[in-house]
Formats: C-alpha cells, structure tokens, sequence
C-alpha cells in the first residue's frame, strides 16, 4: 500500500501542469465565466459594477421584441446553413472520396492535392475571391451562364434576400468540401481488400459493393463528418462577416448564431456592444453545440460501436 | 468479356469528366483572381480570362497594396504567432500526453477526459471572459494575446493525438532505459522522436486554423501593428474595395504564398489527414 506512496511523482505534475494550467486558464476559465456572465447585467445605479439578475438575459433574448426575432432567425438560418452542407457538401466530398479511393482512377494524388486547395485558404480570401466573382460589375458568373446558354439564370445572389444565405453557403461548401474527402477517403481506403474482393467473386456489381460493403464500413466517419460540420457550422462567422459584414445583410438574411454573437457584444452603428447580452448569445450557442455533441456521442457512436465488429 | 471492359473504360471516363469538372471548380477562381492582379484595369473587366501581356501586364495594384498596407509587417506577425503557438502546442501537448500515455495514475483516464473537451467545444463561446481576462493581464493588442488562445486552442487535439501514439510505443523499450538509470524527462525525450509523424500530424492540424483565425485578432489584437496577415487583408480589402486592382493584388499576396507552402507539404499534410485522423 504504502510502497506506492513512498516517492511522490513528481516529474508527473512537471509534465502535466504546463499544458494544463494554459489550458484551464484560456479555454475552460472563459467559458465557464462566459456562462455565469449571461446571468448577470449592469447595474444601473452603479457604473461598472454587474449584478446577477437569473434568467432575465435569456428571457430577453426568447421573448423581447428586439432580441426574440434575431435570436429565432440566426437560428434558423444557422441551421439553414448546415443542411446546405450536410445535403452538398457531405455527399460530394463522399463521391470524390469513392472516386479517388479507385485504384483505376490514374493521377487520382494530383486530383485529390488540387481538390484541397481551397481548403487551406482563409475564408476573408475565399469570401472576397467568390464576392468579385459573383460580382455584376466583373460579370464573371454571368459569362459562364452564357455560355452554358443559362445567362438569363443569373442574378446577384449575394445581394437578395431570398438567395444570399444559400449562395454563402454553397461558398463554404466550395471551400471546406477537401476536409469529409479527406476523411471518407482514409476510411475507404482502410477497408481489407479481401473483403470487397469476396464481394466480387460473389457477383456483386460495384453500386452494391459499394452500398452494402463499404458504406457500412464507414459509418462511423459519416458520423464523425456530420458532427465537425456540426460544431463548425454553429461557430462560423468569418465567411459571413467578410462577404456582408457584421449586419449580415441583406436586411439579416444571412445573420448566423456567430454573427449575432458578435454583434450583441460589440455592438453596431447604432446600437453600443453589451457583454452580458453577448454571453447569453453564447451560451445558447453553447446549448445548442452540447446538444449535437451529446446527440452524436450517445444517439450514434454508441450505436455504431456496436454495430462494428 | 470485352463488353465488360468497355463498360469498364466507360466509367473511368466518366470518373475522370467528374473530378477534371471538380478541379476546375476548386481552381479556377483562384487563378482568375491571381492572373487579373497582373493587369490594368481596363483589361480586367474587357479580357478577364486572358493571360496578361504585354500590351494588359500592370503592376499598379501591388504598388498601391505595398504603399497603403503593411503586408511585410502583417506576414511578419502571422509567422510569429504560428510559429510560437505550434512549438508550445507540440511541446506542452506532447509532455502532457506522455503523462496520460505512460503513467497509471488516479485521475488519468479524468484527465484525457477534461484535456478532451476542448476538441468538441469552441474557445470562441468563451470570448466575452476572455477578452476581460486578456485586458486584466495587459495583454490586449499585443500577439502574446493570440498566441495564449491559440495554445489552449490547439493542445486538445495535440494531445488526443500524441497520446493514442505515445500509447504504441513498445514498453521494453521504456524499461531498458529505466534500468540503465535514465531518469523519467530522459525517457520522454527518447519518445519524442519516434512519434514523430503524430507531430507532423498535429502540427498540420493546428496550424491552418491558426493562420487563417480572423475571430481572436479581430477581436484581441485589432491594432495596426499587430495585424496578422488573415485580419490585414480583411481590413485592407475593406478600404479598397472599390479599388479593383489593389483588392486582386492582396487577395494575391496572401493567396500565393500559402498555396506553395502547400505545395511544398501537400504530401505530408495528406498522410497526416489521411492516417491521423480518423485514429
């Protein structure tokens, strides 16, 4: 018993403490302070000073005139957002991983290197790179409508209401497609050869390889994609603030969760910043995220760990 | 038998049709943007799909982006920030996955757990504290402030990683040097080169965002002098927006640079997402 205890491990603590105090002193202090600041408010008698007020921030946010119907529309619109890249993105980064987990398919490492790209890029580059794009004074998308023959198709989406979330996120897709490639493409190519190889000698055509081998076999990457789209969709700002700035116009049609975020907090032209607001904004942001994350661990890892050999 | 293999060839065809159309898409507005920098205005918007040449090459966008914006100044910050936070993420990460990794100790499996909630969580729900924090230890407006966050930031993922790898390590090895009378830091440090590619791995992994944050220098180190090179552009394309020749010529300047870094460590940095990731 005691023989354990004899020489305190010390060099345990040397190798832990560093990245541990950094890491509690700069991530979870400030989150879990930005928490308790959404149950407070400023005072009004005394300047400078907070006093707790419960839940009154959050029932302000939900039911207030000001705050309710930005709070629903970034929300909804955030998860407008998400489909758009569950529903495109997702499916062609597992279309272009299947196509370049072939081994008949010749180059298929320049390819895949070129496909990423964009992926490497920051977003204020590939925001303002799509915003002259898309621009009608350059008419680049124009001329390529034209020339497919769809010239009449074209509008400025970024600039209308009902097109411009949706443009933006078809921009994030174009940008972050490289990163669910990359992810099935390993699960692919970490499939046994002998299995699809047995799958073949048996008759199977390639689609139902695909759909009854493989596919089950990736699973858990489907999972592990859907969750970092997830966490990154319900976190993203940087697109959105640098193609329509921090009104994420036009007229808050493309406001998302972080948007609103930064906007309660630091405020706006007319409007001064208010960081009791902006934490409660962020812990809603928080709740949503923890829910997902939950979701995804307890309703489907769970599930699928079990269901893996 | 042959009509197999042209059905075969059929498809290859088509793969082939899907991922030059795909490429193309991921390129080509990149290389118009870059192409155009080269050019006088008026050839951007009369040919903007032609090669500059003689009669179109202008330099007037480079010379207004270096004589309005600091972009040596701007990438020297960036360099900085990235540089420093990737040593201490790779250096403190690994020392605390070594721990995790190689001793049995009350609390260890708690440990990785706490360690690991960063990965799944964002630093930036936290930013109201954090701002009152980097103000309470003077530290706002300066790069020690980015480069604190991007640490917390990016240890998570470092020592999830390092420590499924530290795990691999075959034990003999560890012992042999504990009976020859090396001390536990010694043992650690003969680790360290053999993850080697968990490092490489991490260190892709972390610097990307890194470089690119616009969110912490926005809202931590917004001041002129210690812009990094993702909020620089931002703003610098903010003023000369109307300005088409400069917002080609930064877009530019910022673009190149990280493409040949890419292209000098694409293959590393695919081996790393390709077997790290999924682990």
């Amino acid at each position: 018993m005691s023989s354990t205890a004899k020489k305190f491990p010390f060099h345990i603590i040397v190798f832990l403490a560093p990245a541990v105090i950094i890491y509690t002193l700069f991530m979870i202090y400030p989150l879990i302070d930005s928490l308790r600041l959404g149950f407070y408010a400023a005072d009004p008698d005394v300047p400078g000073q907070e006093i707790y007020v419960g839940f009154d921030n959050y029932t302000r946010l939900l039911t207030d005139d000001q705050w309710a119907p930005r709070l629903i529309g970034a929300t909804r619109n955030n998860f407008i957002f998400f489909a758009v890249h569950m529903l495109v993105q997702n499916p062609i980064g597992l279309l272009l991983a299947v196509l370049l987990s072939s081994q008949a398919i010749k180059g298929r490492t320049i390819y895949r290197s070129l496909i990423f790209i964009p992926t490497v890029l920051s977003v204020v580059l590939v925001g303002f790179i799509w915003r002259l794009i898309l621009s009608p004074l350059w008419g680049i998308s124009r001329d390529i409508l034209e020339t497919v023959g769809l010239g009449n198709w074209y509008q400025p989406w970024l600039g209308e209401e009902s097109t411009a979330l949706i443009t933006l996120s078809l921009i994030s897709v174009w940008q972050y497609v490289g990163i669910p490639m990359m992810l099935f493409l390993a699960a692919l190519l970490s499939i046994p050869d002998e299995l699809v190889e047995a799958a073949r000698v048996d008759g199977a055509t390639a689609w139902s390889i695909f759909w009854r081998v493989k596919f089950p076999l990736i699973l858990p990457t489907v999972g592990i994609v859907s969750i970092l789209t997830f966490v990154g969709n319900f976190n993203a700002f940087d697109l959105i603030f640098t193609v329509q700035g921090a009104i994420a116009g036009p007229n808050f049609s493309t406001d998302i969760l972080g948007t609103f975020f930064y906007r309660t907090f630091f405020g706006q032209q007319l409007q001064a910043g208010n960081p009791n607001m902006g934490a409660a904004v962020a812990g809603v942001m928080f709740l949503i995220i923890l829910a997902g994350v939950l979701l995804y661990l307890f309703g489907y890892q769970r599930r699928i760990t079990q269901y893996e050999f | 038998m042959t009509w197999l293999r042209e059905r075969f060839s059929f498809q290859l065809i088509g793969a082939h049709a899907f991922l030059i159309f795909y490429t193309i898409l991921a390129l080509f507005p990149v290389v118009l943007v870059v192409i155009n920098s080269f050019k006088s205005r008026a050839a951007i918007f009369r040919s903007p799909y032609q090669l500059p040449n003689s009669e179109t090459w202008s330099l007037i966008g480079y010379e207004t982006a270096f004589s309005r914006g600091s972009f040596p100044l701007y990438f020297y910050n960036s360099i900085f920030v990235t540089v420093i936070s990737l040593f201490f993420i790779l250096f403190l990460g690994s020392m605390a996955a070594f721990a995790l990794a190689e001793y049995k100790f009350p609390g260890n499996t708690l440990m990785g757990l706490y360690l690991a909630v960063g990965i799944m969580i964002p630093i930036r729900l936290g930013t109201v504290s954090l701002v009152r924090l980097i103000v309470d230890l003077n530290l706002i407006n300066t790069l020690w402030a980015l480069i604190f966050v991007y640490i917390a930031q990016g240890l998570p993922i470092s020592v999830f990683i390092l420590t499924s790898f530290m795990q691999q390590v075959p034990r003999d090895l560890k012992d042999a040097a504990r009976v020859d009378g090396a001390s536990e830091y010694r043992i650690y440090a003969m680790v360290l080169p053999l993850v080697r590619p968990a490092l490489g791995t991490v260190a892709i992994f972390t610097m990307i965002p890194i470089w690119n944050d616009l969110w912490f220098p926005l809202v931590l180190a917004p001041s002129e002098n210690v812009k990094t090179i993702t909020l620089g552009t931002q703003s610098f394309l903010g003023q000369f927006v109307s300005d088409w020749n400069a917002v080609l010529a930064s877009l530019s300047l910022a673009v190149v640079p990280v493409i040949i870094l890419y292209i000098i460590f694409s293959r590393q940095l695919i081996r790393g997402l390709t077997s790290g990731a999924v682990k």
